[in-house]
């Protein structure tokens, strides 16, 4: 009975700092259309800053307290409302994703950068109070916690149903164009709630450190948690959220308390709250379809299939003559590129074309190469099993949301990432707890490939073949109902189309191309295990592939490189490690308005550079065959004219 | 039977009721205006119709059967096709694409297997703006676009054509090539309704007309009775400091 009632306290304690997370998230969200993935990792670096007042600085408790939650948090949400996340809510949510996602990544690296990793301890409120409940004892920073829950859900009763601005973010919950219509002021009402709603991260997150530790990712991941919460009450409503987060946190508490230590089971109590999310997201209403918020988005150009082809060839002729010089640990570093280049030829397909993010490519990867290395089938035919096996867990994935919107389907990616982090590689039927498993290399038709060199070359010869297929389905009939798909999906529904299957084929399809490059990676490796697949991992990939052109075979081909070369540079100076991932993240935040990336910018460079020397070089090479742009017009002229979106609404 | 019935349907928005027990219908082979003041709920009384927007109360039939439930592709494979007042053309694909999205669609699963080829052309002929086939969606003047919207809903070949302000960004000539068009639709037995702020085009080609007024239908006739609607004079006057006052005045100008 006593273990009952103190793991239901634990609970509550849990769940009250879970509601005060997601009221934050469900405020940011429902008055911007913002999702802030960011939520949790803004609360991680308030309560480093709460510990380096309080505890390295020496300030009394209560003075931090008031500078971190009245100043420094409300200060940041007013400044990246202001300046970074502003008009997102407009644009297609795969923008706004990767834009928080940046944010979510530059924030972890600039709390490694200025808080180095050391153990830290950040003691709780009033360590020497509490009260004897029976034979359980309540301490007063559960009791403080679970007060203070009450508290926000009070002052946010109150801010939104007794003041103006309250009636006005109330409204701008249903209906921001109405709101504007009536003479509210949007971006007033966006800048408080942004304001409120990193305070509120920011408290959950000083109130859970003592319990859970000052680290930058348990405290990051927090934002699952709080969606999870915020998912019972759809997203906006407060009084659900509270509801969720207390259920989310007795249930995690429960699992503890009850659920076996060892054996496969042991794993579940981590992943609770990326189990809610599910149940929670399968018993979801059907979502309506949006209008009036699609954007044309500039694509890149799309080349014709001689053209990629012989692209292609070169890649793999540049390739074959730097294999012959290279050493064997530069040849893994080349094969690496080429894996990461095909996993974001997955993100090509479904962000760049379709409009959806998916936040655990590489857990897909690894499914290919858990699926590989079990069949223990070194040929073409375990190669196209893992892959299909990987399409169809990525199936899988998408099946629950299939009635709801692409921003939950990408939040469900980042909860099965955990999943499969924490209970599914780890366990004994696949890698096993920090294991791994031996992979052999693929054989063709019974030819084998024993040196690396070669190998390799079979690595960038599935890049090409994979690059080129994409690009003959971007020009076909499919291809044009994706970009329609991406561009107005409620044109698509009125003109008949069911997006829902469609979405689910699209996600499968990615994560089979995905796990492709994860079964290829387990042969040049030879061992591979769940390290080589965290989904910490996806987030620096989705932000390069973004950053380098996520609209383009050419993006990804650079991102491969550009992701491959990150530890590289931090071998080389460890100090920068953190410096790294905040300079990639923060990129992405401010280039992550354009989809097209540096690959555009390349092809720009490239118009340029033919108009001033193409003619002679050609005199010189008549071999070579005039550039698309200069020859009859094509009919389809994909060529880009403008950066970026177009962000101006229209009607 | 009517080919499309709204029936009590009631939207609340929080607070704001954008239809309030709004009740008309249209029948095939006609042209039924929906007309009245900015936010008198008719794009979402079309949202309603389309699956777009889930009403908290009626019902909707089409074609004798009720649709409330069907979500929106369902609705438009039964023949419902509509076009949209803030523009939703496929922004980076060329207008010929646009179309060619649209009948790849329409005809399912095979249509995206083995694209469709043949009279796109004739379509965006048929609707005037062939002369734009190549360029960009996103590129293309508003009333262009607009055209655009129309010709990619025929691809489908519509019976019930949802016309959402389909004439503004039009000028005088292609309003009037327009209106011509509209009939011709009608004629081939299409049940067209039409939202729409041009009181000349809406007096000249409808056949009907329902008047919205904060949600609620507060007029339904032939154009000559809606004119003198003494009912539909002041709805109209309660707005005159809004660009409304101008429909108002063409209101009563009108003497087709």
């Amino acid at each position: 009975m006593s273990t009952l009632l103190s793991f239901t306290i634990l609970g509550l304690f849990t769940g009250a700092a879970y509601a005060i997370a997601a009221s934050g998230l469900v405020l940011t969200y429902t008055t911007t259309r913002v999702f802030n993935i960011a939520h949790g990792a803004f609360g991680m670096v308030m309560a480093f800053t709460f510990w380096d007042l309080s505890q390295r600085q020496g300030m009394p408790t209560w003075l931090s307290l008031v500078l971190v939650l009245g100043v420094i948090a409300p200060a940041t949400g007013w400044f990246v409302q202001r300046f970074v996340t502003r008009g997102l809510g407009e644009g297609p949510v795969s923008i706004s994703l990767v834009v928080t996602v940046g944010l979510f990544v530059g924030l972890i690296g600039l709390a490694q950068y200025i808080w180095p990793p050391e153990p830290r301890t950040l003691p709780p409120f009033l360590p020497d109070h509490g009260v004897q409940l029976g034979s359980t004892y309540v301490t007063a920073h559960q009791i403080i916690t679970i007060l203070l829950s009450v508290v926000v859900a009070g002052a946010l009763y109150l801010l939104l149903n007794r003041t103006r601005i309250g009636t006005a973010m109330r409204a701008s919950v249903d209906n921001p164009v109405l709101l504007r219509l009536f003479g509210g002021n949007p971006d007033r009402v966006a800048s408080l709630s942004w304001a409120i709603g990193i305070s509120l991260a920011a408290l959950a997150g000083i109130l859970l450190t003592p319990v859970i530790g000052l680290s930058y990712y348990d405290l990051t991941l927090l934002v699952i948690n709080a969606y999870a919460a915020a998912m019972l009450g759809q997203l906006k409503s407060l009084p659900l959220t509270f509801v969720g987060a207390m259920g989310l946190g007795i249930l995690q508490s429960f699992a503890v308390a009850y659920l076996p230590t060892d054996g496969n089971l042991a794993g579940l109590r981590a992943v609770v709250p990326a189990l809610f999310l599910f149940a929670v997201i399968v018993v979801m209403p059907q979502a309506q379809l949006r209008i009036g918020q699609v954007k044309g988005i500039v694509s890149a150009p799309v080349p014709s299939l001689v053209r990629s082809g012989v692209w292609g060839a070169a890649l793999l002729v540049l390739v074959a003559m730097l294999a012959a010089g290279l050493s064997n640990a530069d040849l893994l570093l080349v094969g690496t590129a080429a894996t990461y280049a095909m996993v974001m030829l997955s993100l090509v397909l479904l962000t760049g074309y379709g409009g959806h993010v998916s936040l655990a490519q590489f857990t897909f990867a690894g499914v290919g190469a858990l699926a590989y290395a079990k069949l223990d089938e070194p040929n073409l035919y375990g190669l196209a099993l893992a892959a299909v096996i990987a399409g169809l867990v990525g199936a899988l994935v998408a099946i629950p949301v299939l009635r709801l919107t692409g921003l939950y389907l990408a939040l469900s990616t980042l909860a099965f990432g955990v999943l499969m982090d924490k209970l599914v590689f780890q366990a004994d039927f696949a890698f096993g707890f920090n294991g791994t498993l031996p992979a052999e290399r693929l054989s063709v038709l019974g030819h084998g490939f024993e040196s690396l060199g070669s190998y390799v070359l079979v690595m960038v010869a599935f890049f090409v073949l994979m690059a080129v297929g994409l690009l003959v389905l971007r020009r076909g009939a499919l291809g044009r109902v994706l970009i329609a798909m991406r561009d107005s999906p409620a044109a698509c529904g009125t003109l008949g189309l069911d997006m829902r299957w469609f979405r689910v084929a699209l996600f499968g399809l990615s994560a089979a191309m995905a796990g492709l490059a994860g079964a290829l990676f387990a042969g040049l490796r030879g061992t591979i295990g769940a390290a080589d697949f965290q989904l910490f991992n996806s987030l620096p990939l989705l932000l390069l592939a973004v950053v380098c052109g996520v609209t383009s075979v050419t993006g990804a081909a650079l991102g491969g490189v550009g992701l491959m070369l990150l530890p590289v540079l931090q071998s080389y100076r460890p100090e920068l490690a953190g410096v790294v991932f905040a300079v990639l993240g923060f990129g992405a935040v401010a280039l992550g308005r354009d989809p097209n990336g540096l690959a555009n910018q390349l092809f720009r460079l490239g118009h340029v550079l033919d108009r001033r020397f193409g003619d002679r070089v050609r005199s010189a090479v008549p071999l070579l065959p005039l550039p698309r742009h200069r020859a009859a017009v094509d009919e389809d002229s994909d060529i880009p004219l403008k950066e970026g979106v177009h962000v101006a609404a229209r009607g | 039977m009517s080919l499309l019935e709204v029936d009590d349907v009631v939207v609340r928005f929080g607070g704001v009721t954008a239809v309030d027990h709004a009740s008309f219908a249209a029948e095939a082979g006609r042209i039924t205006g929906l007309i009245g003041p900015n936010g008198a709920g008719k794009t979402t009384c079309f949202n309603v119709v389309t699956g777009l927007q889930r009403p908290q109360q009626g019902a909707v039939r089409f074609a004798g059967r009720r649709i409330t439930r069907l979500p929106v592709h369902r609705r438009a494979r039964r023949g419902m096709g509509r076009t949209f007042q803030r523009l939703e053309a496929f922004g980076s694909l060329t207008v010929r694409d646009n179309v060619r999205v649209a009948r790849d669609i329409h005809r399912g699963p095979a249509g995206l297997l083995r694209p469709a080829t043949g009279d796109v052309d004739a379509l965006l002929d048929r609707v005037g703006i062939l002369a734009y086939a190549d360029e960009r969606a996103d590129s293309i003047p508003t009333g262009t676009a607009r055209l655009l919207e129309l010709a990619r809903c025929l691809a489908g070949d519509p019976t019930l054509l949802l016309l959402d302000e389909p004439s503004s960004g039009l000028d005088e000539s292609e309003t009037a090539a327009f209106g011509v068009l509209l009939a011709e639709l009608a004629s081939e037995g299409r049940g067209i309704v039409m939202v729409e702020h041009d009181m000349a085009l809406v007096m000249t080609v409808c056949d009907d007309i329902h008047v919205l007024d904060f949600g609620h239908v507060i007029a339904s006739g032939p154009p000559a009775l809606i004119r003198t609607d003494p009912e539909v004079q002041r709805a109209y006057l309660g707005y005159a400091d809004t660009d409304d006052a101008t429909e108002e005045i063409r209101l009563e100008g009108v003497t087709s």
